[in-house]
């Protein structure tokens, strides 16, 4: 009796989805959950496959991820502090997707913008912690802006490959931090770890009242809405997906491409130079080599697995800093090397491109019968 | 001649001896990619088979004991990993670029993981010629002792730009990357041919991978692969999909990339860092200068989505 009910309840719910017409609206939309959420449980299959075969239990393994990423409290915290500058990074690369261009530098912007803020703040010891902590906002993000400018305006100009010059250019700006960092900018007590001058505590950004997250998330979500607002809601956005779906169209209707491109790489790379200033001001207090923690590199995932939605990237950015928040529980439980995590964010990039071929595809959800 | 008389002469010794130790894997990947691109795709993720294939070769090297065997199973792992990437993009609307960023992703990761018990030993390492047995300047010795694989990839160089030129299957890569209908209208399967040039690709990036874990630097840790792979597939561009001029890219690069060591040596420290990040600066400057957004790159397969 309570069975039957609960199926006639379940039949209820269902009904919507059976009618041709949801289907037909809601069809594409639908798709865009479904698709990458089942390449994320066949990816999460596969590496549990990979963890049986290390000789590890793939049971344990999921409750451990889930244990560490979103099972406490604390752990909640841990994600989401992580998922703060995910978040600013991937946005380097959804933004520039919108026109069609593969920008994955953001690793390189989140570096300059670090090294920019932290002289900043260096530059105005003495200013009250206001004054400072906008400096360094501002300067992360023009250091950050421009550093992908420069890849977005080679393009532009030289018809240099943005993927190939923002790669190349992370490479270079490790280079700059390094070299600032043990040369020029170094503190003379920091022996072990060569590393610049602390902004100091009254600079640092601190936590949202009554948690331990500090307000770097804050920073990372108004960046979303607004970025999804800009590229959804205003002319300057329409353009830009104008552009980024025909360029010839585009410029037949009079747009300014280069400079589309060349705003949209600088609001790019400001995105991921304000996670720079925020690694910081909220986490390290100084600029050293400890900053290329590859957030960069995850915030790439990220944009693809939002399919470069800004507002996408939030829930995704709080799965993948919970997937990396759990990697240190799966080390001290399961003995697993560090590098599990990268493994299983492979795995799930690997998973997502390939799913590209299923979108209009599943019958179900053409809305035909 | 006594060592202290040699004075600044160590440092372009250095570079020449560190163009041909730092040019092989450059070499190696660059002529991979070339056949891959010639073929009317890119693979972004050699990075990712180069650092595998440096792992695989040194566990297998530790393993058996016998390098060659690790210079082969580098070689295989770099071909599976060229042909998860072939077999991706041959799915309808994957893009190959994306794709590559995922397998450097996954290369690096999966080298890392596996190759963590292997940062403690040690694997017998590749034999080096001597070819400066005539002279007694010790540098001028080191900068002679060569590896045979860079001289099998000095050799690979001539082969393929004959190979391109005058046999069947140079004919069909390079049909596939010019225009993949033609391909398809005399009968041939281009995802076929683009899966074979790819896994070729990798082939020979995971061997110039095997040749920095068992030669130069020699060792397994995870700060090997810095970039290498990404640089040699700009390389490519700049050699306009010639292997000749891949081999002349290569040597000039691996002569870059030795500058801040040799520097080192005789005593400049200073911008040390920057001077290591000299391949990357000339690849960008390369790339500056020969590109232009007016005309595509001749020598350019048409079919490539990097230069449409």
């Amino acid at each position: 009796m309570t069975t039957e009910a609960a199926e006639s309840v379940e039949a209820a719910g269902v009904a919507p989805a059976a009618d041709p017409g949801f289907l037909q609206r809601y069809g594409a939309s639908i798709e865009y959950i479904l698709i990458p959420g089942a390449a994320l449980v066949g990816a999460l299959a596969v590496f549990g496959g990979f963890i049986a075969l290390y000789g590890k239990n793939p049971l344990d393994l999921y409750f451990y991820m889930y244990y560490g990423a979103f099972g406490t409290w604390f752990s909640w915290q841990n994600t989401l502090t992580r998922a703060a500058p995910l978040i600013l990074t991937a946005l380097c690369t959804a933004l520039p997707a919108q026109l069609g261009m593969v920008i994955i530098g953001g690793e390189g912007a989140l570096l300059i913008g670090a090294l920019s803020a932290t002289s900043a703040a260096l530059a105005l010891q003495g200013a009250a912690p206001i004054v400072v902590q906008i400096a360094m906002v501002i300067a992360g993000m023009i250091g950050g802006g421009l550093w992908i400018t420069l890849s977005g305006g080679l393009r532009q100009y030289r018809g240099v490959n943005e993927t190939i010059s923002s790669l190349l250019l992370v490479y270079i700006a490790l280079a700059i931090l390094n070299h600032l960092v043990e040369g020029p900018m170094r503190d003379p007590a920091s022996l072990n770890k060569p590393s610049t001058r602390e902004i100091g505590a009254a600079n640092m950004i601190g936590s949202i009242p009554g948690t331990d997250v500090h307000w770097g998330l804050v920073f990372g979500l108004v960046a979303a809405v607004a970025a999804y607002i800009l590229i959804y809601h205003t002319t300057f956005g329409f353009a830009a997906r104008v552009a980024g779906g025909n360029i010839r169209a585009a410029k037949i209707v009079g747009l300014s491409v280069g400079k589309l491109i060349l705003t949209v790489c600088f609001l790019a790379g400001s995105s991921a130079g304000l996670a720079g200033m925020i690694e910081v001001a909220a986490v390290q207090g100084r600029t050293n080599a400890n900053l290329a923690a590859g957030y960069g590199f995850t915030g790439i995932l990220v944009a693809f697995l939002a399919r470069q939605n800004p507002l996408a990237i939030i829930p995704v950015a709080i799965l993948l800093g919970g997937i990396s928040a759990s990697g240190g529980l799966l080390q001290r439980r399961l003995g697993l090397p560090d590098a599990s995590v990268l493994v299983l964010q492979g795995i799930i990039f690997v998973f997502v491109l390939a799913s590209d071929a299923l979108y209009g595809r599943i019958g179900f959800l053409k809305g035909k019968t | 001649m006594a060592d202290a008389s040699l004075g600044l002469w160590t440092v372009p010794l250095a570079v020449f001896g560190g163009a041909i130790r730092v040019s092989t894997p450059f070499l190696f990947v660059s002529l991979g990619e070339c056949i891959t691109e010639r073929s009317g795709r890119i693979n972004l993720g050699l990075e990712g088979t180069l650092v595998m294939g440096a792992m695989s070769a040194y566990g297998i090297s530790y393993l058996s004991g016998s390098p060659w065997l690790g210079v082969l199973a580098a070689g295989i792992t770099g071909a599976l990993f060229g042909a998860l990437h072939a077999g991706i993009c041959s799915l309808p609307r994957v893009n190959d670029i994306a794709v590559g960023i995922a397998l450097m992703l996954l290369g690096t990761g999966l080298a890392f993981f596996l190759g963590k018990p292997l940062i403690e030993p040690t694997a017998a390492r590749l034999p080096a010629i001597d070819f400066g047995w005539w002279s007694d300047v010790p540098q001028l010795r080191a900068a002679l002792r060569i590896n045979v694989l860079f001289l099998i990839g000095v050799a690979i160089a001539p082969l393929l730009y004959w190979a391109f030129r005058t046999t069947r299957w140079g004919l069909l890569i390079r049909t596939a990357g010019e225009s993949a209908d033609a391909a398809r209208a005399m009968g041939h399967s281009v995802l076929l041919i683009r899966l074979r040039a790819t896994m070729v690709g990798g082939f020979l990036a995971g061997i110039g991978g095997s040749f920095l874990s068992l030669f130069y630097p020699g060792s397994w840790n995870e700060g090997l692969s810095s970039g290498q792979g990404i640089t040699a597939v700009a390389l490519v561009i700049f050699a306009r999909w010639d292997p000749m001029l891949c081999l002349w890219a290569s040597l000039a690069f691996g002569g870059a990339a030795a500058l801040g060591p040799a520097l080192q040596s005789v005593g400049v420290t200073s911008g040390y860092h920057l001077f290591n990040a000299a391949p990357y600066i000339l690849t960008l400057a390369i790339m500056i200068i020969t590109c232009s957004p007016k005309r595509t790159l001749t020598g350019a397969p048409a079919e490539l989505s990097i230069t449409r």
